[in-house]
């Protein structure tokens, strides 16, 4: 099923990911393409056939409830790109 | 025209353990920003999640406390999923929640209001992680993001609509508030976000099919919950009967104004790209673990009920008073403890002598000072031995409630090196004012002898019939005791010499 | 020196034949030589390498030395690295100095080897062709016209021309085995599970796996002895204790072995669909030729069927994107790497970060993944490539009933040009048709080389084994390097 130039800016916007217009219309020809790759899927039957998510059938494996960190706040925050008074700043956020 | 609110409440305890759900950050509230915030906490890039135990066993203990201790509602295989979304306190860009398989399906929590008691169910209660805060002060017109609250373990608990007033909405927060913290799961601690809900709302005809519903987020007080389902049912009722309708809507109580507005942030936001999270394997519980959690539940506020009723034959409403939280009923079993010496046998006088005191006396106070549940001025053990002091006629009644009232105001100006008073304080304070009552039958009856000679007017009355003569001769007695003599002795001998 | 195997090299650091220093510097001045031609490091810091160093020649002369002490290593730039940059091959990590080491780097770290550099890759490992790092691409050292492969094409191109000893890989649908199999290399990529994923920067996390890039199978079982084992920082990693995959690397495949007939009872399996349409005739040959060496060796040989294995390109095109979708949003500009310099508001500032921060190929990606877990494609697309990723486990295990291991060639064609596929994704995606399904399946796979093509460029063999059977694949793949010399062959730069 093709996708149209809505639905590239729809997903593009989900994803965070600013496009122009030419680049819409290219990202556009290039997911068709591989979606019609994909596209195969659809043709296997898969009917009883249980999703596998995971790599064989473990189960996950549990942690003791400790506390094993310890305050790191100086060495994480000197690769931020804007800290003030140990708070990571971004453009305000509204509600 | 008549209309039926439905509500349904989402409910988020954070669980009371000492790391993070995913890593081994402290969950201790109120730290510098960001100093509890790990490389997992974060996100850096590489890091990976491992599932703490200790959240996991609160699920099932709620779980099975939701459910009258049977396991059909744990799911043995849950699964961790991701909800997809960009907020700057959510560093992952997605959320690990449990989605289509949550580790509790099911459950039921009885709430009793005016109206009686009724059960309201529940769908679900799921594990997650919670975000972290943005603070909205003054940086320059920016954000700054505290990530220490992120990964917060979070069990979400999920009602069915079976909730049809503010009233009821308030008491079953209060019920499921009162049952986290009595299985230990979650502090409570409202303030510091600890306990909140989320509102989902709707108006429709009695009998008539369901309403558009509008979400409430983010309450944390039960009279925030009341209020703002009472003015948001108010606005639906008035939008329809004005001829509009309700869409669907994610809106913000704002206590100042006691109003609700619709959020403006998650417009673009509601296709959350759910999918089983492939950094963490399905999530087994084993009936072997359930059963030891099981093991170590103890009683439930409903057993416990039953018991006091039962064994101690108390009212269901006293019952049930003493139940409203895991404290009040240690309490008061510590005040019957107390109250008796050992070995001596209990009798239902005991019981609800204790009980009455407790209610009456004890909550009242604590409601007063709106203290919280777990914090009580005068210890167990100092009431219950002022009220076997009462009980053998060694104080009064009188004396009792003044000795109470002056702990509790004592303690609470924090004048007491013991906190909660001790026996041994109880004690001086009685001997240095001279509160103890003469109950030595010896004693009362020679000074009945000089009163009755003393007083022959009276008894000559008393004789006659009238009544009142003999609550004479029982204020001369007490007089002569100097207020100390037990008014049921006088009372006993008085009326045994008058051979009446 | 340079040609020397890491066992030869950790013979002669233990004798004090040679110090790690020496050692270092020698590979250190290789790596300046040639970087410029080949752009297989993107970073290389001498002052840090040599510190490692002199603390492992101290560590020799106390006796205290493991058998790698000592050894140059290069890793993958997907590795995080305490204080070292860790790009990814992003302009998004561009200026990214890493806080912490991943749970591989700590252990080589531990054992005393020497980090002599971060090597180029495919952008957030994604690429068959080395030709999507911001830092630019790499080149094959047998032919600079053509690509290395990818996305550990940095890692290959280190090794190949004797520029690293061995080296780092990891691997999410052919990222180990496809680059070694063009540069003529020893690649492993172990059982999903088998090592630890922590620090690891993530591509699509039920895929990925870290790996060996070596010159033969010893040092690979050498190397991958010390990486693989538990970790409890990734709960998908196996609680297995770590092998020793040196210890049966030399016996026969049964008792009933012979010196000259090692792997006798050795059953290889060789699915038909991986010798059909779009092999390359010259690669055919190659690999014939080395399946025929491993009867001579004892082995026999059966033809096997993957059914579903025609299907397997597009189920990992659904499947690596869907979570790498998810995996990336971490890049959001407010905690660390790249944020866009100039936006309006918060959703300008992560929409313009994202788009100026990754390459064409990682936002594709993401669109693809965005999509078929947006609501109503979910099912159609995500849940039935789940379901396809079963069948094709499934295949296997009904292929390893009759089979102990599986041969076949890694890549269909040898080295292709630079920009020979650059604007045809969907080209591109088929070059890894022969590794992608062992990856879905999780099972462990490798590529050794096998001979050359034209213009004498390289063919890899491919092996895959059943689950955790590291020890046997390296086994019979040491036989097989035992009687040829294909691994032998270096490029002449």
């Amino acid at each position: 099923m093709p996708l149209s130039p809505d639905e590239v800016r729809r997903i593009a916007l989900l994803a965070r990911i600013e496009l122009s217009e030419p680049e819409i219309a290219a990202a556009q020809g290039q997911l068709n393409a591989i979606f019609g790759l994909i596209e195969k899927l659809q043709a296997a039957d898969t009917r009883g056939v249980a999703p596998m998510s995971h790599a064989g059938d473990a189960s996950a494996r549990l942690r003791e409830d400790q506390v094993l960190e310890s305050d790191q706040r100086e060495r994480f925050q000197s690769v931020a790109p804007h800290v003030e008074r140990g708070l990571y700043l971004v453009p305000r956020v509204i509600e | 025209m008549e209309w039926e609110t439905v509500i349904g409440l989402e409910t988020h305890a954070q669980l009371s353990t000492v790391s993070k759900i995913f890593s081994g950050a402290s969950t201790a509230f109120g730290a510098a920003p960001n100093t509890q915030a790990c490389g997992v906490d974060i996100a850096l890039p590489g890091v990976l999640p491992v599932i703490n135990r200790g959240a996991v066993e609160r699920a099932i203990r709620f779980g099975l406390a939701a459910n009258g201790k049977r396991a059909d509602n744990i799911c043995r295989r849950s699964v961790f999923a991701r909800k997809n979304y960009f907020y700057p306190d959510l560093p992952k860009g997605y959320q690990i929640s449990q989605y289509e398989l949550p580790i509790v399906s099911g459950g039921s929590v009885s709430i009793v209001t005016r109206s009686g008691e009724k059960i309201i169910r529940l769908t679900r209660a799921h594990l997650e992680e919670d975000a972290g805060k943005s603070l909205h002060e003054d940086f320059q017109g920016m954000s700054g993001i505290d990530l220490n609250r992120a990964g917060t373990p979070l069990l979400e608990i999920v009602s069915e609509p079976d909730m049809r007033s503010a009233e009821e909405a308030v008491a079953y927060a209060k019920a499921l508030h009162a049952l986290v913290r009595w299985i230990g799961i979650c502090d409570g601690n409202m303030q510091e976000g600890s306990f909140r809900c989320d509102a989902n709302v709707s108006v429709r005809r009695p009998g008539g099919p369901l309403g558009t519903r509008r979400e409430i987020k983010n309450l944390n007080s039960f009279r925030f919950l009341q209020q703002a389902i009472e003015y948001e049912v108010q606005w639906q009722i008035d939008v329809i009967e004005g001829g509009g309708t309700i869409g669907q809507a994610t809106v913000l109580f704002d206590a100042d104004s006691g109003k609700t507005r619709e959020m403006r942030s998650k417009e673009d936001a509601h296709d959350y790209r759910y999918f089983p999270d492939p950094d963490l394997l399905p999530l087994e519980v084993s009936d072997v673990w359930i059963d030891e959690v099981r093991a170590a539940i103890g009683e439930l506020p409903g057993e416990r009920k039953k018991r006091f009723q039962e064994s101690m034959a108390l009212s269901e409403y006293d019952a049930g008073v003493l139940t409203n939280d895991r404290e009040t009923g240690d309490y008061f079993e510590g005040v019957i403890g107390a109250s008796l010496a050992s070995g001596e046998a209990r009798d239902r006088a005991d019981f609800k002598l204790c009980a009455n005191w407790v209610i009456n006396e004890v909550l009242a106070k604590r409601n007063a000072d709106n203290l919280p549940p777990w914090q009580f001025a005068v210890s167990d053990d100092t009431l219950g031995y002022m009220l076997g002091l009462l009980r053998n006629g060694d104080i009064s009644a009188r004396t009792t409630k003044d000795l109470f009232a002056e702990f509790w105001e004592a303690s609470r100006a924090k004048k007491f090196s013991v906190q909660g008073g001790s026996k041994s304080m109880v004690d001086e304070l009685i001997a240095s004012r001279g509160l103890k009552q003469v109950s030595d039958t010896a004693e009362i009856e020679s000074i009945i002898d000089q009163v009755l000679l003393a007083n022959p007017k009276s008894v000559e009355e008393f004789r006659a019939g009238r009544e009142k003569a003999f609550n004479a001769l029982v204020g001369q007695a007490m007089k002569a005791t100097k207020g100390k003599g037990n008014p049921a002795t006088i009372n006993g001998i008085l009326r045994r010499r008058l051979g009446a | 020196m340079h040609n020397a195997t890491v066992s030869e090299l950790s013979a002669a650091l233990t004798a004090g034949k040679i110090s790690s220093a020496e050692l270092t510097k020698l590979f250190l001045e290789r790596i300046g030589q040639l970087n410029g031609v080949l752009n297989a490091f993107v970073t290389v810091d001498a002052e840090k390498s040599l510190a490692q160093a002199r603390a492992a020649d101290e560590r020799i002369a106390r006796h205290e030395g493991s058998r790698l002490t000592g050894i140059p290593i290069a890793h993958k730039d997907i590795f995080c690295a305490r204080d070292w940059l860790t790009t990814c091959g992003s302009k998004m990590l561009a200026n990214f100095v890493s806080p912490y080491d991943a749970h591989v780097i700590e252990r080589f770290n531990a054992a005393g080897c020497v980090i002599l550099g971060k090597t180029n890759m495919d952008e957030f490992a994604m690429g068959s062709s080395n030709e999507t790092s911001y830092f630019g691409p790499v080149k094959n050292p047998w032919d600079q016209t053509c690509v290395p492969g990818g996305s550990s094409g940095g890692s290959a191109a280190a090794v190949a021309p004797r520029r690293a000893p061995p080296a780092t890989g990891t691997h999410t649908g052919g990222s180990i085995r496809q680059p070694a199999a063009l540069t003529g290399i020893t690649g492993i990529k172990p059982t999903y599970g088998r090592v630890s994923r922590y620090g690891m920067i993530a591509f699509a996390s039920s895929l990925d796996q870290g790996g060996v890039m070596a010159r033969s199978a010893e040092d690979a079982a050498l190397l991958l002895s010390e990486m693989a084992g538990a970790d409890a920082r990734d709960s998908t990693c196996v609680d297995m204790a770590a092998e020793d995959y040196t210890r049966t690397l030399r016996q026969p495949w049964t008792p009933d072995g012979s010196s000259d007939r090692p792997l006798q009872g050795l059953r290889i399996g060789l699915p038909r669909e991986h010798f059909g349409e779009g092999l390359a005739p010259e690669v055919e040959v190659a690999v014939r030729a080395a399946v025929a060496e491993f009867e001579k060796l004892g082995a026999s040989i059966v033809d096997i069927n993957l059914p579903n294995s025609p299907l397997s390109v597009p189920a990992y095109y659904v499947i690596a994107p869907a979570e790498a979708s998810s995996n990336l949003s971490r890049f959001d500009g407010v905690r660390y790497g790249y944020r866009a310099p100039d936006y309006a508001d918060l959703l300008d500032m992560y929409r313009k970060t994202r788009a100026q921060g990754f390459g064409a190929e990682v936002k594709r990606r993401i669109l693809i993944g965005t999509y078929v877990l947006s609501h109503g494609y979910y099912d159609a697309y995500y849940l039935q490539a789940q379901r396809i990723r079963r069948l094709i486990a499934q295949d296997f295990d009904a292929a390893f009933k009759c089979c102990d291991l599986i041969a076949g060639p890694t890549s269909p064609t040898v080295a292709f040009k630079l920009g020979a596929k650059a604007s045809d994704p969907v080209q591109m995606y088929l070059n890894d048709i022969y590794t992608i399904p062992a990856n879905l399946a999780g099972l462990p796979g490798m590529s050794i080389p096998c001979g050359f093509g034209s213009g004498g460029l390289p063919v890899g063999l491919h092996v895959v084994g059943n689950y955790y059977s590291e020890a046997r694949m390296l086994c019979a793949a040491s036989h097989f390097q035992q009687a040829t010399d294909w691994h032998t062959k270096a490029p002449g730069v």
